[in-house]
């Protein structure tokens, strides 16, 4: 079954065009890795794809889960089961990272007709979810993001999607500004969360490394608003020996 | 008797932003009226007002407070529910007492609320924190006027403010008029405002994890007016401030 069907997906932010037409489709199981140089305009997907303000869809079709995305409005998508790891994760002040992921968790809960989590059931499912990230469990208590370091931010963008358990995960770069150890960690984070025949994973990344642990079933390169070249998990590797000057030039 | 006391003009400072038309509706009531707070040396005190709908929808509070040496008043408020309301105190303090006042105004429509200080520092080591937060949408108007007033001889005075304000609707607007007369020469007085809107990024951030967007405006804006609250000693007086302040938001997220 097809998780995610993107076609001929064009897009623009304040009237430049970014994405010019992107052909990709995501079935259950599979985990894409997409890398492509900087401005290629892979966030720029990621945020097309979770309905961010500012970036119109000018031509071209999503769907997920069957349905059409665009007649979703962000909040619906993630209660369908989407999940947007960011590049650059949001600090909320003020507002605690616990009361924060109920809030998120309830809410996509109450959209798909379930019963809330208590507050103690919530509470040992965010702890569970931090114990195997590696991350303080103190750290769920403090207020979103504010005053985390880069790879903390980028740690507890995987503790949330530990909790919130979605069906199709977006990462944008969750492996840069993390070290070695916590390279690893996420990875499997990701594999443990992820790597089940009913879900898919898009992996925005720049780096080889993360791949040895998130095996990717495909590697596309974006590069200019286009896939301009997939392949299996090889092409990651020839594009960190090759470069992607080169990788795009012979597609 | 009352009627011996003119209606206030905007050219009084302390009444620059009222709405003076709602204000005349009641004036013949309430002109002069005035509590007196007294706050013996060395001891503390503390008041919370709230501003309640009322027919017509006017309300004003004024306090008149004194605080003897050593002692203490907190005052913490919320500015709602009425189209025209104003909090209004004035405070004396004595030699190292200390006022503190955490005020929310929150208001849509096209109401008027304002908070309005006038503190004098008359005497040495007296110190002040004032955390005004407002929160305003439609055509609503609010406003703080905080006027610190330290005397020649009142030394080590410390007298802070902190006004923030967040405007949901470009319609809205909020003043901020901190006045400061300092005549002595060792004080501090850190005054801040700012006015703002909701960030984009932190709302599109939590509807992406599936917050819906009337909630993930009330979960940022409870934080931001929590300031007000975080100097009640209270906790049952706190929490009770936080559920009518989270009433009142519910009108405007
Ligand atoms: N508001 C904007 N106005 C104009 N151009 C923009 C705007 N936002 C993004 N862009 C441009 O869109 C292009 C794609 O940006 P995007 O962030 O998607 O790149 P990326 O592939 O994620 O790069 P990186 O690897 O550096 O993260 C860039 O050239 C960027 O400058
Ligand atoms: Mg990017």
């Amino acid at each position: 079954m097809t998780l995610l069907n993107i076609e001929n997906l064009h897009a623009e932010v304040d009237g430049k065009p970014i994405l010019k037409g992107i052909d990709l489709a995501i079935g259950a199981g599979e985990i894409h890795a997409v890398m492509g140089p900087n401005g290629a305009g892979k966030s720029t997907l990621a945020y097309v794809l979770g309905g961010r303000d500012g970036y119109e869809v000018t031509q071209g079709k999503v769907t997920f889960g069957g349905e059409d995305l665009f007649e979703m409005d962000p909040h619906e998508r993630a209660a369908a089961g989407m999940f947007l790891g960011f590049q650059y994760p949001v600090e909320i002040p003020g507002v605690s990272n616990i009361q924060f992921l109920r809030a998120a968790v309830n809410a996509q809960r109450e959209a798909r007709g379930e019963d809330p989590l208590s507050a103690g059931d919530f509470l040992k499912v965010a702890r569970e979810q931090a114990k195997a990230l590696k991350m303080d469990a103190d750290m769920l208590k403090r207020a979103v993001n504010v005053g985390f370091s880069g790879g903390e931010k980028k740690r507890n963008e995987m503790v949330q999607m530990g909790i919130i358990d979605p069906k199709l995960a977006i990462l944008d770069e969750t492996d840069s500004g993390l070290d070695i150890d916590a390279l690893r960690t996420v990875g499997e984070g990701i594999n443990a969360i992820m790597r089940k025949p009913d879900k898919g994973v898009l992996l925005i990344t720049h780096y080889q490394r993360l791949l040895e642990t998130v095996k990717p079933d495909y590697v596309h390169v974006l590069a200019a608003g286009r896939i301009v070249k997939t392949g299996g998990p090889d092409l990651a590797l020839q594009l960190e020996e090759e470069g992607y000057e080169a990788v795009a030039e012979a597609a | 008797m009352n009627e011996t006391l003119p209606l206030p003009t905007r050219r009084d400072e302390a009444w620059r932003y009222a709405d003076l038309g709602a204000l005349e509706s009641v004036w013949a009531d309430i002109a002069g009226q005035r509590e007196t707070i007294d706050v013996p040396a060395g001891e503390t005190a503390s008041r919370q007002i709230v501003l309640e709908a009322a027919e017509p929808n006017v309300s004003v509070r004024t306090l008149d407070v004194h605080v003897g040496k050593g002692g203490r008043f907190a005052l913490h408020c919320l500015a709602i529910d009425t189209d025209y309301g104003r909090i209004a105190v004035d405070v004396r303090l004595e030699d190292g007492a200390h006022f503190e006042l955490g005020g929310a105004i929150l208001g849509g429509c096209e109401r008027t609320l304002e908070i309005v200080t006038d503190v004098r520092h008359d005497e040495p080591n007296g110190t002040s924190n004032q955390v005004v937060r407002s929160v305003l949408a439609d055509k609503a108007t609010g406003s703080f006027l905080g006027r610190i007033g330290v005397a020649r001889h009142a030394q080590k005075t410390d007298a802070a403010q902190s006004v923030k304000a967040m405007l949901l609707d470009r319609s809205a607007t909020a003043n901020a008029k901190p006045e400061l007369e300092i005549f002595a020469d060792d004080v501090l007085c850190a005054h801040g405002a700012t006015v703002g809107e909701l960030d984009k990024a932190a709302l599109f951030y939590m509807a992406s994890r599936g917050i819906p967007p009337k909630e993930a405006r009330r979960l940022m804006l409870q934080a931001f007016i929590a300031d007000a609250f975080v100097s009640m000693a209270d906790n049952d007086a706190r929490e009770a401030m936080e559920t009518k302040a989270l009433a009142a938001l519910e009108a405007l997220v």
